[in-house]
């Protein structure tokens, strides 16, 4: 045994790839004996990522550069070796606001939608009754692409609206109550509340922004530094996983591992969907294959690339969570680690990139991008706005 | 100095508040509900928040003390990052806490040293209590298994019981486990 690395969790299907590592055997192979640990909060994942009682954890994108930018506590240092999903989430709203916004059942013009949810907003705005959506935390993907799709869409995030953080075993509830008008979770979040009939999906995120980066894996950064012979094993065993996760012969194993109380503790039914891509729009509706909903594996999709931690940072400098300046855009992207992931993967066959960033939402048609190892051709990456976001662009646009 | 307790269990809560109590603070309020909650924790404006490390709503109290413009900024506790030991302490004893920024640590550190004790007797307490429940549950079954046999095979008690023991020993496994499945067996068997 190489060692032991204790892995913190929360309960959702992309937390798939550490469950698949361990209980696939993958874990094992490469000498690692990877230990779980469920929660139930981000804030309870990071704490004991930071103080001692975690090795590794599965986390929202952002909370990971947030931490390490010391947003709403003190700074600690994080790296992000390894992304270990793209999308995966939906926004979902109280049936009869769905009804009014799309047609409901299958997915929409996300323009159209967002342009008819504007017009809602503002008839409630101007009636003194916002309407409040919920996220699933402050420094979460969830709250950065819905934000995109709003203001794309003439909706102003912080004024026209409230967004709050609702955990998500208690967004369906919330949803049901009326506490809040809308959602946008993680599956299989949206499937419960779908089911119940206290929701309706609307859009997924994937339709928002074709490769939105969602969970990584985060480290310490002085950890991962100093033990790599440690941590490269890991990222093998998870690029294994990967490889499984996609593999339509494994799809009933997954999804009954997955399902198991230890882990999600859920419908395998459920699971098997989002697996799959099919996303249960609204309740006695047939599930719509939507593509790429989930993506975990193909195209080098656990490659950290510098320029999706460039995004997202300029998302946080949208939303006013982070402050603009150049120091801080050069930390935030100094997170995403591709020189860890290129020397840990090398050996176990992975492509791997030759660049480091790239044009985020450039790729209309499939092309082939150069690589050290292996073939990578990459598919469509757009944002549904038709814009792209060039990262050193962005950087002259900063204050120093 | 004002203290809220947020926490699922209104038992674990009321051990939390007699130890504050015990040295002289008084001014707690315990919130168990999480209906509504944001909006009593406004309203109450503690100095201290203390809550279970694992609950599922520390990340909408952290949005909370992000945005809220009623309650002066709380911060994680941890922020004192010069105490490693205490910062270990409180997430072995499974406690958050999150203290309004500017109060001197000096008047936050004995709360929370109290609230690690207090959580720490209540894990006791309630695994204490957790083998007390299985005990008498055991000695349950045992008993009601040696009736059984008694009036089955006309055995005296200690007959009885050695029967149990010896089945038991023989299969490895524990006297209760023998008697659960005797009863299982005799409920589904029935009068054959």
């Amino acid at each position: 045994m190489t060692g032991t690395i204790r892995l913190g969790f929360l309960p959702l299907v992309d937390a798939a790839l550490p469950i698949l590592a361990r209980e696939l055997g993958f874990a094992e192979e490469e000498g690692i004996d990877l230990q779980l640990v469920r929660d139930m909060s981000w804030a309870t994942v990071q704490d004991r990522l930071l103080y001692g009682h975690s090795d590794a954890a599965h986390m929202v994108a952002p909370l990971a550069i947030a931490t390490t930018l010391g947003l709403g506590r003190p700074a600690v240092p994080l790296s992000v070796p390894f992304v270990l999903g793209l999308n995966g989430n939906a926004i979902t709203l109280a049936p009869d606001l769905a009804a009014q916004v799309t047609t409901v059942g299958g997915p929409g013009n996300m323009m159209q939608i967002g342009q008819r949810f504007c017009a809602l907003a503002g008839e409630r705005k101007a009636a003194g009754r916002k309407l409040r959506l919920g996220v699933v935390h402050r420094f979460s993907s969830h709250n950065y692409m819905l934000r995109y799709w709003l203001r794309a869409t003439g909706t102003d995030p912080g004024e026209d609206v409230e967004i709050v953080t609702i955990a998500p075993p208690f967004a369906a509830d919330a949803l049901a109550s009326g506490e809040v008008d809308g959602i946008c979770v993680g599956a299989p979040w949206n499937s419960v509340a779908v089911e119940r009939g206290t929701g309706v999906v609307v859009a997924t995120t994937s339709q928002i922004w074709r490769r939105g980066v969602e969970k990584v894996l985060a480290v310490k950064r002085q950890r991962l530094e100093q033990e790599r012979e440690l941590f490269d094993p890991l990222l093998r065993a998870l690029y294994r996983a990967g490889e499984a996760f996609v593999d339509p012969e494994r799809l009933e194993q997954v999804a009954a591992i997955m399902a198991r109380p230890e882990y999600l503790d859920g419908s395998a039914d459920a699971i098997r969907r989002v697996v799959q891509d099919l996303v249960l729009f609204a309740r006695g509706y047939d599930p719509v294959h939507i593509p790429d909903f989930m993506f975990q594996h193909r195209e080098a999709a656990n490659f950290p690339w510098v320029s999706q931690a460039a995004w997202l940072y300029a998302q946080m400098v949208r939303a006013g969570h982070a402050k603009p300046c150049r120091a801080d855009y050069q930390l935030s992207q100094s997170v995403f680690r591709p020189d860890i992931y290129r020397s840990a993967l090398g050996p176990a066959g992975a492509t791997l990139p030759g660049a480091s960033s790239k044009l985020e939402g450039g790729i209309r048609e499939p092309t082939g991008v150069g690589s050290i190892q292996g073939r990578l051709i990459l598919t469509a990456d757009s944002f549904f706005d038709g814009e792209s976001f060039d990262p050193d662009v962005y950087a002259r646009l900063l204050p120093e | 100095m004002r203290i809220a307790i947020v926490d699922e269990s209104p038992a674990r809560a009321a051990v939390i508040r007699e130890g504050l109590e015990a040295s002289g603070l008084s001014d707690i309020a315990m919130m168990s509900e999480r209906a509504g909650l944001v909006a009593r924790i406004e309203a109450f404006a503690p100095d201290v928040i203390l809550m279970d490390l694992a609950s599922p709503q520390r990340d909408e109290l952290e949005e909370l003390f992000a945005v809220s413009r009623a309650l002066a900024k709380p911060v994680a506790m941890f922020v004192d990052q010069s105490d490693d030991a205490a910062m270990e302490a409180a997430i072995d004893a499974g406690v958050s806490a999150y203290v309004v920024d500017g109060l001197k640590a000096e008047r936050i550190r004995p709360i929370v040293d109290l609230a690690i004790k207090r959580f720490n007797a209540f894990a006791r307490l309630r695994s204490e209590l957790d083998e007390a429940r299985t005990e008498l549950a055991e000695h349950k079954a045992i008993d009601a298994a040696k009736a059984l046999l008694m009036k089955k095979r006309g055995l005296d008690e200690p007959a009885a019981y050695a029967q149990l023991r010896k089945a038991a020993m023989d299969s490895g496994k524990r006297i209760s486990e023998v008697a659960e499945a005797l009863l299982t067996a005799e409920k589904l068997m029935g009068g054959l």
